[in-house]
C-alpha cells in the first residue's frame, strides 16, 4: 500500500517517533524509568515491595498501587481512570504471588504530552518496573493507533494529529523471549502469544473491521518497539549514570 | 454439587455455599465444564433486563433500568444558562455516576468505589465523544439542539446516574438507564419575559399571556443519532461469558466492554489489563454477543418508549 498520507513531521503511516528510554534516573526511588515518544516524556517511579496490602486487597498476592500525576492542574476523572488501567495493566504482567501480602507503588509523573501519552506511561512503568527488579511474567509495549477520516491506520501521533482523528486506540501486547503461558489459555494454532491484547482502550466511532485493522498494524508495530525495549534494558547496566535523562 | 476430588480432600465433605466461599474458582470451573454457570444461565446470555421510564417525577427525563440485580436510577434535569464564548451556539452536558454506600458492602462514606469515576469518565466519553475539529459533530445527541437563542441562552443538562444495586455489569446498566433517560426527556416550554431573560412557563397559568411567546414550543424532544449500547463479558481459559455478576466479576478478573452503537459501528472496545490474553478470534465473539444483545435492548428500550407514550 503505497499510499502518500502527509503527516506534519513528514513520517509514513507506520513510522513512530524517535523512542529514548533511560533507567535509574531517581537515586530514592527503588526502581525508575524515563520513556521518550517524541515530545512526549514520561517519568515513572517504583517503590516495593513494601509490606502490608491495603484494606480491600487479597493478602495472599502482591498488590499493586498506582499514582498518576499530571503535568499541571488538579487530579480528576482522566487522572483515576489512567490510575485503573494502569493497575490492571502492570497487574497482569506481575508475578503476584512470589511476594505475597505486600505492596508495590508506582508513580507516573507527565512530564510533557504531545500525543499518545498513555502508551508512553505503560512503557515508562515496564521499564521502572525491571529497573526495581520486580518478578514479571514477561514485559509489555504499548501504542496508540488512529484512523484517520479518510480510513487509513496511522500510528503514534502528536497531539495535534490526536485531535484530527475519527478514531484513535491505545493497545498494549506483551512482549517476551521466553514467557510463562498460562496453561489451557486459548493458544490457538498459528496465534502467537504477542498477538493478544493485554489492554484496548478506544475513543472515536469505527467499525469493526478498522479496529481489526488496528490491532494487526499494532502488533507488527509491538515487535520494533519490543526490540527496542530489550536492547535499552539490557545495555544499562544498574548504576550507569550516563545516560541519565 | 460437591466435586468428586482425586486428592479427597475437604472438598468431599463440605457444604455447598462453604465450598463456593472456600474455592470459588472450583467452584465456577465445575459449571463451566457443562457451559453453564451457577444461576442456570448459558455462556452467552445476559441476565433479565427491565427499563421502567419516568421513575422521578420531578426530573426532565428519568429511567429505572434493572440488569439482573443491577439497579440504575438516572435522571435529567435541565437548566437554563448562558454560552461560552467560543460556542456561543452549543449547550452543554454533564454526566455523573455515584455509587452511594447503599449499593454494595464495600463501598463506606469514607472509603468511595474505584469504579465511580471510571465508569462516569467512560459514560462520558461514550455518550458525548469528542467533538473534533474536522467534523464538527461526532455522538449521540448534538449539543445545537440544546441552544435557545445563540450566544445569551442554552440549555445544560444535567444527568445523573445512581447506583442502587452493584451486582457487575455497572457499565451497561449505566449506560441503558442514561440512553433510556434521554430518550424519556421531555424539555420544558420557555420564553423570554420582560427583561429579556428566558424563564420557564410553568403549566398552570395558561391565560392571557399572549406576550410571552414560548421559544421553543415545538422543539420538545431531542432526536438521538445512534444509541450506543454495551456488553461486559468476562474471558477465562477458552471460555467468555457474558455479562457477570459480581462474584463472577471479583473471581475471574478479565473483562471487556464492547459498546457499539445502533448501526452497528464499534464505540468502543474497552478492556482494562487482566491475565487472560484477548486473541482476535476472542475479540470477534465478544463483538458477535454484543451484536445480539444490541438487538435485545433495542427491543426492549422500544417497547418501554411505546408503553409509556400509551399512558
Amino acid at each position: 500500500m503505497s499510499m502518500e498520507i502527509g503527516r506534519d513531521d513528514g513520517r509514513t503511516a507506520n513510522q513512530l517517533r524517535p523512542l529514548a528510554c533511560s533507567r535509574n534516573i531517581l537515586n530514592r526511588a527503588h526502581g525508575s524509568a524515563s520513556w521518550s515518544q517524541g515530545d512526549t516524556k514520561v517519568l515513572a517511579a517504583v517503590y516495593g515491595p513494601k509490606a502490608g496490602t491495603k484494606k480491600n486487597e487479597n493478602p495472599e498476592k502482591a498488590c499493586i498501587e498506582v499514582v498518576w500525576k499530571p503535568k499541571t492542574g488538579q487530579i480528576g476523572k482522566p487522572e483515576k481512570e489512567y490510575e485503573v488501567i494502569l493497575k490492571r495493566t502492570l497487574k497482569s504482567i506481575c508475578l503476584l504471588n512470589i511476594n505475597p501480602n505486600t505492596t508495590t507503588s508506582i508513580i507516573i509523573q507527565v512530564v510533557s504530552d504531545d500525543g499518545a501519552l498513555l502508551p508512553c506511561a505503560i512503557n515508562a512503568a515496564c521499564a521502572a518496573l525491571v529497573d526495581a527488579a520486580i518478578p514479571l511474567k514477561h514485559l509489555a509495549v504499548a501504542i496508540c493507533c488512529c484512523l484517520t477520516e479518510s480510513g487509513y491506520v496511522i500510528l503514534d501521533p502528536t497531539k495535534v494529529e490526536e485531535q484530527k482523528m475519527k478514531a484513535f486506540a491505545y493497545l498494549v501486547f506483551p512482549n517476551s523471549a521466553i514467557s510463562i503461558i498460562p496453561e489451557g489459555s486459548s493458544h490457538m494454532e498459528g496465534e502467537l502469544m504477542e498477538h493478544g491484547i493485554i489492554t484496548s482502550v478506544t475513543h472515536g466511532v469505527m467499525s469493526v473491521d478498522d479496529y481489526l485493522h488496528c490491532l494487526e498494524r499494532g502488533q507488527a508495530a509491538s515487535t520494533k518497539m519490543s526490540a527496542f525495549l530489550r536492547r535499552s534494558l539490557q545495555s544499562q547496566a544498574p548504576n550507569d549514570s550516563s545516560r541519565a535523562g | 454439587m460437591v466435586s468428586a476430588n482425586v486428592s479427597g480432600d475437604l472438598s468431599s465433605e463440605m457444604e455447598v455455599d462453604a465450598f463456593r466461599r472456600l474455592f470459588p474458582l472450583r467452584y465456577h470451573e465445575r459449571f463451566l465444564l457443562d457451559s453453564i454457570r451457577p444461576d442456570a444461565r448459558p455462556l452467552g446470555r445476559a441476565r433479565d433486563t427491565s427499563l421502567a421510564l419516568g421513575a422521578v417525577a420531578s426530573a426532565d427525563g428519568s429511567a429505572l433500568a434493572k440488569i439482573g440485580c443491577t439497579t440504575m436510577l438516572a435522571a435529567v434535569k435541565m437548566e437554563v444558562m448562558t454560552p461560552p464564548k467560543e460556542s456561543p451556539d452549543e449547550g452543554s452536558i454533564a454526566i455523573e455516576f455515584y455509587m452511594p454506600p447503599i449499593c454494595s458492602p464495600l463501598v463506606r462514606p469514607g472509603r468511595p468505589a474505584e469504579e465511580a469515576p471510571v465508569v462516569s469518565k467512560q459514560l462520558s466519553d461514550t455518550i458525548l465523544r469528542h467533538v473534533n475539529v474536522v467534523t464538527s459533530f461526532s455522538g449521540m445527541i448534538n449539543l445545537k439542539e440544546l441552544s435557545l437563542v445563540s450566544g445569551k441562552a442554552a440549555w445544560m443538562a444535567y444527568l445523573d446516574i445512581y447506583c442502587l444495586d452493584a451486582d457487575g455489569s455497572l457499565f451497561d446498566a449505566a449506560l441503558l438507564a442514561a440512553v433510556a433517560a434521554f430518550s424519556h426527556l421531555r424539555i420544558p416550554v420557555v420564553s423570554l419575559n420582560e427583561e429579556g431573560r428566558v424563564v420557564v412557563v410553568s403549566e398552570e397559568n395558561e391565560e392571557g399571556k399572549s406576550e410571552k411567546e414560548p421559544v421553543n414550543k415545538g422543539k420538545r424532544k431531542l432526536t438521538l443519532s445512534s444509541l450506543p449500547f454495551s456488553l461486559t463479558c468476562i474471558l477465562h481459559k477458552n471460555y467468555i461469558l457474558a455479562d457477570p455478576t459480581a462474584e463472577e466479576e471479583s473471581i475471574m478478573e478479565t473483562l471487556v466492554t464492547v459498546v457499539l452503537d445502533s448501526s452497528g459501528q464499534l464505540v468502543s472496545l474497552y478492556k482494562p489489563g487482566g491475565p487472560v490474553l484477548a486473541y482476535a478470534s476472542a475479540v470477534q465473539d465478544c463483538i458477535a454477543l454484543t451484536r445480539q444483545r444490541v438487538k435485545e435492548l433495542k427491543s426492549i428500550l422500544n417497547e418501554a418508549i411505546s408503553d409509556m407514550e400509551v399512558d
